[in-house]
């Protein structure tokens, strides 16, 4: 077997008395999209935020393709090829498009103790930025201030920053999430495109979306992983059906 | 998109250059020779103001200290001055100047390493806890320069001459408005490369939302560390230039009150832009000197103007300048990106106004 690119033993968080990872373990193997999927305030975006060092876990650890991050930071966790998406957009709301994104790109391009050079001037970054921009929906909002956006505009370019770092894996929180049918499509196809590039974390309520990209599912409930498996496993498991799926193709 | 736009406005910038190039012989013609030292300070205020705007507008981070490094950079010229004029040098080994070529950068090296020890242990904290302990080590420096009785305790440093600059005649105010001039104009410049720089971009951008920042993989306390440190010499410049011009250095300068002064400035003129703290030291500096010759209770009257100015102009005089030339792609700018700069700021604002409270007593 391959070594996995995300590999996650043992993983705790408490929150005071609320255990809000309880014993994780999961894997990602490289050019997979691994699928976590569970009801809300099961600890799918707690997860997330202990991988990417935002959160630090009680217990456990967590590995990047046999690499430990157990100690450290996450701008470093970004560097070796982690990035994530946010639920909630966290993005630069006095900055345009492409200026979030040409900044993600500075910040992968090296340290930023440049004090001269104008930084809106700068080809190397307004390239790069404008190419990532191509042929998404925020193309021609290259130049809008990211307040003025769309909800679903703000989740593309949540994606596209998120690209720009150049990860390995990506740990997406609920990317369709608010978005109307034709948005989500989109996403759909956008991360089906991606899948050939980057290994994905892709935490989902669209179970259309997930049944449709993920290649494998864990359903995590109260912290915990209670099952996971192929898409038709899941699919089939009572447990599951019952703890979340809920009766027949009704979704949550 | 930022406020930098000061810079691409040419024309102006070059009209306002001219006349305060000409402003001491206008002062002198028209019988107000007052006018020159008057803005000598503003100058000076300005450098100063602007330094603190690069962490407060820029970074978003609230230094309630920065008069510490204004007091350092006039005690570093006060203490060469002594030891120049005593003969003896200072620690045995080092001997003391006039020469503002050397203390000056003295002068910034010295508050930039003041900075440099500041700030890496502040910057561990944040929010409130970052006022406050940037406050303490601020008083903590101005006890230290009021027991410091070799160096006039209480009193403060006289300082008998100006420092020297070669080939000027120093002694001249007019000479001495155009050094602070030159040097003002030269650290305009300087930054506004930098806030347009890199490094400016990742200090906005960790204003905007820190938990971004670390997602695209940015360690943000060395930089809000080097956003400090230059803003500290910056300081550390306008002090010096300050005890030059007022031929004093005292432990006043390091007061909590004029680190609160320089935030008035800040907001008065517009956070986070560039040239608003200059013209926020102008507002300041100007209503001080009238109100104050108008009652005795001018800071309360200031108070009130800060209020206004907090509440009705969203970002500052600089912005309402702007507002009231009545350019629609401004309006809508200021109002939403300040407003939320402002947020950042309401808590050392109530703060302040205490500080005028008992500043009045004081
Ligand atoms: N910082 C925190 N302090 C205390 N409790 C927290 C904190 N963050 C999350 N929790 C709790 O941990 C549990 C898991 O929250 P989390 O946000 O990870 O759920 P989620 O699976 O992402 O849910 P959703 O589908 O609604 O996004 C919830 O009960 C939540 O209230
Ligand atoms: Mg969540």
């Amino acid at each position: 077997m391959t070594q996995p690119i995300l590999n996650v033993r043992g993983l705790v968080k408490r929150f005071g008395g609320l255990l809000a990872t309880d014993h994780v373990d999961l894997t990602v193997q490289p050019g997979e999209i691994h699928a976590l999927i569970g009801p809300n305030g099961a600890g799918k975006t707690t997860l997330i935020s202990q991988l990417m060092g935002e959160l630090k876990p009680n217990e456990g650890t967590v590995e990047l393709a046999g690499q430990s991050l157990d100690a450290l930071p996450t701008a470093q966790r970004v560097g070796l090829g982690l990035a994530r998406t946010f639920q909630i957009t966290c993005l630069l709301p006095d900055y345009t498009v492409i200026d979030n994104v040409a900044l993600a790109v500075q910040v992968r391009q090296g340290h930023s103790f440049r004090f001269w050079k104008n930084v809106r001037a700068d080809h190397s970054l307004r390239d790069e930025a404008s190419t990532l921009l191509t042929g998404t929906g925020l193309e021609p909002r290259a130049n809008e201030l990211v307040a003025n956006l769309s909800h679903g505009e703000q989740k593309q370019l949540e994606l596209t920053i998120a690209l720009a770092t150049q990860p390995r894996l990506l740990l997406l929180d609920e990317p369709m999430a608010g978005l109307g049918h034709v948005e989500s499509q989109q996403m759909i196809e956008t991360l089906r495109g991606l899948k050939n590039q980057v290994s994905m974390l892709l935490v989902e309520h669209d179970m259309d979306a997930v049944f449709a990209l993920a290649d494998r599912i864990s359903v995590l409930v109260y912290g915990r992983v209670i099952a996971s498996g192929s898409v038709d496993e899941i699919r089939q498991n009572p447990e599951v059906r019952t703890a979340y799926l809920g009766e027949g193709d009704e979704l949550c | 998109m930022n406020s930098e736009t000061s810079f691409k406005r040419p024309a102006l910038l070059a009209a306002v250059l001219i006349v305060l190039i000409a402003l001491p012989t206008i002062a002198d013609a028209t019988g107000y020779s007052a006018l020159t030292s008057l803005a000598t300070r503003i100058l000076i205020y300005g450098i100063a103001a602007a330094s603190l705007n690069l962490v407060l507008g820029y970074g978003g981070l609230v230094s309630f200290g920065h008069a510490a490094f204004f007091g350092i950079g006039g005690y570093v010229v006060g203490i060469l001055y002594q030891h120049y004029s005593l003969e003896e040098p200072l620690f045995g080994f080092i001997p003391g100047t006039n020469q503002m070529l050397i203390t000056l950068p003295a002068a910034i090296l010295i508050s930039g390493l003041a900075a440099a020890a500041i700030g890496a242990l502040s910057l561990r904290t944040g929010g409130v806890q970052f006022i406050m302990i940037t406050l303490a080590f601020a008083q903590m420096l101005f006890f230290l320069f009021v027991s410091l009785k070799t160096y006039g305790g209480d009193d403060g440093l006289i300082i008998r001459r100006t420092n020297e600059l070669p080939g000027l005649n120093m002694r001249d105010k007019h000479t001495v408005y155009y050094v602070c001039l030159v040097i003002t104009a030269a650290f305009f410049a300087l930054l506004w490369r930098i806030v347009n720089s890199r490094f400016g971009n990742v200090l906005v951008g960790l204003r905007q939302s820190e938990k971004r920042m670390a997602a695209i993989g940015l360690p943000a306390y060395r930089y809000r560390l080097m956003a400090f440190i230059i803003s500290g010499m910056g300081c550390g410049l306008a002090g010096a230039l300050m005890a030059n011009f007022l031929r004093f250095a005292s432990p006043d300068m390091m007061h909590w009150t004029k680190s609160g002064e320089l935030m008035v400035m800040v907001i008065l003129g517009g956070v986070g832009t560039l040239f608003g703290p200059l013209i926020g030291a102008a507002v300041f500096i100007v209503l001080e000197t009238t109100l104050a010759s108008w009652t005795e209770n001018w800071q309360l009257a200031l108070g009130f103007i800060l209020l206004f100015v907090v509440l009705y102009t969203h970002g500052g005089v600089q912005a309402l300048v702007l507002r009231l030339a009545h350019r629609p792609e401004n309006r809508n700018r200021f109002s939403e990106s300040t407003m939320r700069r402002f947020k950042v700021l309401e808590r050392p604002l109530r703060v302040r106004k205490d500080a005028r409270r008992s500043n009045g007593k004081r």
